[in-house]
């Protein structure tokens, strides 16, 4: 039998053995130093992650090579989007750490579990194969659940990582009940074979569909798009600040990337039967999560019904790809998707990082009231934190505004003309709770007085955050250019 | 050859507006330095005029270059005969606004500066955007100064009339994103407002493009029944921010018509003019009547701008030349007019903290230079002749009985209910008895005041005397565009 073992190219994997291996390192490191000297694992950790995009930067070559017997692909598209998600990894770690230390929970672990939360996603992104995405997904959602309940001691995260596991398990379970039907009308696993099998025709459509409903159900949890949006706004409250940063941003681009490998990639010839389905949860997210956030008091929950609407944007524009061409036409509505998420991402960090920045030892600022009159406290930040709720709110010119452009643009260009009204009437609608902070922040007067403190790394990161927001917004075509290329590279 | 003046109208007051934020806490220097800014601004619009060639109808200092390129988006700015005095005028205004606050705000000075300049950088932008894109993208930043200033310096109901306003604008520009992309998609893949005036179209694709546009212009203008949002935005709004909404931002829509709905929907713009004509006469008439009853200088005057606005609108749906250019001559001079009228009342609210025409009465007896100003405005706002405000509705007036005598007479009524409503406000306040000993401690117009105001006096009445080098910039442009418009396009 060994003489039948071939060894898989390993090439295409350096990114993800080299953070595998430094985590096994930051573990035996982070063992041996005692808790004062926890800025070594911090600081380990962003080399880790500095280390990964290096290595998958110079290792970018354009072309799709296929791995361990087809079930890892590396291409542009898992270059662009792992480059991504280093840098908003890098940015969860110096936001949180100042208030992790206030909090005494900088411990190895959560530096441990980030990291393999990234090697989950990394997995993710790089899926050819529907047992790799499952694969990476429990590894990602496992560090989740530890992470939401890093503060042990804490009632309401202990409830969240709770509600998070077991609607989590549902849906892993539901995701892989439909792959196992995919498996049974196809007889493969792998992304391509699905779809050969798909075109030839020889699948059963029936059982296909019935597997497609599971699917997307997972999908749609993972990106928590109404009906399975419950978890969201539980778990974006009860989660310590940082683990919602964490978990509001980089895990919205795996679930992207998953998104689109499996209904894209594998499953392509259903595009009429899955494009229906995410027609109704996109509609149904933007109407939800921007009527809901209206009702919220506490910013962070407000922050969790507005990323369900930005999901529903973002599938928006996945299902706004043309039926019954081929996948090249329908380029401008994957890459608008893919433009929104990293967009999203953007906008999320920063917000989460304005939060942190508020909080200090004992304090967490996660009531609307806190940001009462933040421009007298710190004009830079409340500026900051202007643009990133104009640029939520889809005002230019910020980058808001363009993702919801080319989203809207690949609706309308698909005939959707009255779903795209009605996304704006409800944007329309979310702009309020956005003006509403904008309003808390300039027009009233501070309640607490107390001096912002953070540290220069923290400042010049969130300025950057905020400034990217601006930038994109004013110069949006590079990034755009750039999702267009790496999704055209890749199809 | 390219110019680069038009980029210099836009940039320079919004870059500048972050330097005078960079100075912090100095008052002083944050004024100095807006000053300057305003001025340089305005001095970078002056060769605009001095450069235009008044014979042709097209664009003139085209500046273009690619923005987006996947969506074709361009970088594409240029002026007309029509939006060319606008820059002029908003930069004109802007130095107003500056001197106007001068000593009256005095907290956070250079944020109060600053959002003034980026909003006339970003106005400046919505004139002379020829890319459909661009030009969204300035008619909805602009929403974000205009909110910030009336929320943070306006008055005790500016969160009310914060949110309103941008909500009722938002609604209407969110609409005309979607006219937008679903023209793109129709011409094939380009933004450019040029290829739309020639892109040819059926009626009924015309008729939800012109209602999309109408609503987005509509709400800016105001037009009724969607004018509500007017009255409390000016009530609330500092006094630089009235003026700046009076005289600037209510052209933006009329603007709008001229630019957007008449020549690419011309077929739909002739089918809806008994529509728009009919609006414009309640604004002009009911709002005329409504105005006359209110208690609150500064809502008398808001209510007002509509009514005139009515006017604007009616010119540009009369298709006639003396129509569209009576409407234009009416905006510029109402630019004058309004931010001269308001900024007298700001005047008189400085001292008093009223705007209540009760709290007044032989305001003349202690302030004479000032009432002199305040009648002189209130007669321009009344259609005097010899001032701007006669010029632009006589136009109008005519153009509108060589269409329809019976639509000329309603529009005229405007002479009556004008003189009607502004000098029986001057009569209650400035003249008569001292009504209060509050009246009686009033002091007369500074250096400062009497600057301002003195430079609007000079416009509204060089204008009222020799209109002609307004008329004569726009003549070409405007009579092109009637051109165009009567092509069917179907």
């Amino acid at each position: 039998m060994l003489n039948n073992f071939v060894t898989p190219d390993l090439f295409p994997v350096i990114p993800e053995i080299f953070l595998l291996t430094m985590a096994c390192v930051i573990l035996l490191v982070d063992a041996f130093i005692g808790n004062g000297k926890r800025w070594i694992t911090s600081f380990l950790t962003l080399l880790t992650l500095i280390g990964c995009a290096l290595i998958t930067y110079l290792t970018m070559d354009g072309q799709v090579v296929l791995t361990f017997s087809n079930m890892f692909v590396d291409d542009l598209l898992a270059d662009f989007l792992k480059l991504m998600l280093y840098l908003s990894m890098i940015v969860v770690v110096i936001y949180s750490r100042d208030w992790l230390a206030a909090r005494q929970l900088d411990k190895g672990e959560y530096y441990l579990l980030v990291l393999f939360a990234t090697l989950g996603m990394m997995v993710m992104i790089s899926a050819a194969h529907f047992l790799s995405i499952y694969l990476g997904l429990e590894l990602m959602s496992l560090s989740l659940y530890a992470l939401v309940a890093l503060d042990r001691d804490s009632p309401k995260a202990t409830e969240a990582a709770m509600k998070y596991f077991i609607l989590g398990a549902l849906a892993s379970g539901l995701l892989l009940y439909g792959m196992s039907m995919v498996y049974g009308a196809t007889g493969t696993l792998e992304i391509g074979g699905v779809a050969q099998a798909l075109h030839l025709g020889v699948a059963n459509k029936t059982v296909l569909v019935f597997g497609l409903v599971f699917i997307v159900s997972g999908i749609a949890f993972k990106l928590g798009a109404v009906p399975f949006h419950m978890w969201v706004p539980d778990v974006y409250q009860g989660a310590p600040t940082p683990i919602t940063l964490l978990i509001a941003s980089a895990p919205k681009l795996a679930a992207f990337a998953m998104a689109l490998r499996m209904l894209v990639y594998g499953l392509f010839e259903l595009a009429e039967h899955w494009q229906q389905m995410l027609l109704i949860l996109a509609v149904l997210s933007i109407a939800l999560g921007n009527l809901a956030a209206i009702a919220q008091t506490n910013i962070k929950r407000m922050l969790a019904y507005s990323t369900i609407s930005h999901m529903g944007f973002m599938l928006l524009g996945l299902m706004s790809g043309t039926v019954g061409a081929d996948r090249h036409f329908a380029l401008n509505a994957y890459s608008s998707a893919m433009y929104y998420s990293v967009a999203y991402v953007l906008m999320s960090a920063g917000a989460f990082g304005v939060i942190l920045l508020l909080s200090r030892a004992g304090y967490d600022a996660e009531h609307l009231e806190d940001f009462k009159g933040l421009n007298q406290r710190s004009p830079w930040f409340a500026a900051v934190m202007l643009a990133i709720m104009f640029s939520m709110a889809g005002v230019p010119f910020f980058v808001g505004f363009f993702a919801k452009f080319s989203v809207l643009l690949a609706a309308v260009d698909a005939g959707h003309i009255a779903v795209a009204v009605f996304a704006v009437m409800f944007s329309l609608i979310g702009a309020f709770y956005y003006l509403r902070v904008v309003k808390l922040m300039y027009f009233d007067a501070p309640v607490d007085a107390a001096p912002i403190v953070a540290s220069p790394d923290m400042r010049f990161l969130l300025s950057l955050n905020g400034a990217a927001v601006a930038l994109f917004g004013i110069f949006p075509d590079a990034l755009m250019s750039l999702c267009t290329y790496a999704l055209l590279r890749s199809l | 050859m390219t110019s680069f003046l038009l980029s210099l109208t836009i940039w320079i007051p919004i870059l500048g507006a972050f330097a005078v934020f960079a100075t912090g806490n100095d008052r002083k220097l944050a004024r100095m330095m807006a000053l300057a800014v305003a001025l340089i601004g305005f001095a970078v619009t002056l060769p605009l005029y001095l450069g235009f060639d008044v014979s042709q109808a097209g664009m003139q200092f085209v500046e273009q270059r690619a923005w987006i390129p996947r969506f074709n988006i361009d970088y594409f700015l240029g002026v007309d005969g029509i939006s060319m005095l606008f820059i002029l005028l908003n930069s004109f205004i802007t130095i107003i606004v500056v001197i106007a606050g001068w000593e009256v705000i005095e907290d956070k000075v250079a944020q109060y500066m600053g959002a003034f300049l980026i909003m006339s950088g970003l106005m400046n932008g919505i004139f002379c955007a020829l890319d459909a894109v661009l030009f969204y993208v300035f008619f909805e930043a602009s929403l974000i100064p205009m909110y910030i200033i009336i929320g943070v310096w306006g008055g005790p109901n500016r969160v009310y009339a914060a949110f309103k306003f941008f909500l009722y604008t938002l609604l209407g520009s969110l609409l005309m994103l979607i006219a937008l992309i679903y023209l793109f998609l129709a011409s094939g893949g380009s933004f450019n407002l040029l290829d739309w005036h020639q892109l040819k179209l059926e009626l009924a694709p015309q008729i939800l493009l012109f209602i999309a546009f109408l609503v987005a212009f509509a709400v800016k203008v105001p037009m009724w029944p969607v004018h509500t949002w007017l009255p409390d935005a000016h009530v609330e709004a500092p006094t630089g921010g009235s003026v700046v909404l009076a005289a600037i931002m209510l052209k933006l829509g009329a603007y709008g018509f001229l630019r957007f709905s008449l020549p690419i929907a011309p077929d739909a713009s002739h089918t809806l003019a008994p529509m728009m004509i009919a609006l414009s006469l309640i604004a002009v008439i009911y709002i005329g009547f409504v105005a006359l009853v209110q208690a609150d200088m500064k809502k008398l005057i808001a209510y007002s701008s509509i009514s005139h606005m009515g006017f604007v609108t009616l010119g540009f749906f009369i298709f006639n030349q003396l129509g569209v250019e009576g409407a234009l001559v009416q905006m510029i001079s109402h630019g004058f007019v309004s931010a001269a009228m308001f900024l007298c009342v700001g005047v008189m609210y400085d001292r008093m903290h009223s705007r209540q025409i009760a709290d007044y009465g032989g305001v003349v007896n202690n302030m004479p230079k000032f009432a002199g100003f305040f009648v002189l405005f209130a007669m321009a706002n009344s259609g005097l002749p010899a001032t701007s405000g006669f010029v632009g509705e006589f136009m109008v007036a005519l153009g509108a009985i060589k269409f329809n005598f019976w639509i000329g007479f309603l529009a005229a009524t405007t002479l009556v209910l004008g003189a009607a409503y502004t000098l029986w406000m001057i009569k209650r306040v400035v003249y008569g008895v001292v009504a209060n000993p509050h009246v009686a401690e009033l002091t007369d117009i500074n250096g400062r005041e009497f600057v301002v105001l003195g430079l609007l006096a000079l416009c509204v009445l060089a204008m009222g005397v020799y209109p002609y080098p307004f008329t004569d910039v726009m003549h070409a442009s405007v009579d092109n565009l009637l051109k165009h418009v009567a092509v069917s396009k179907l």
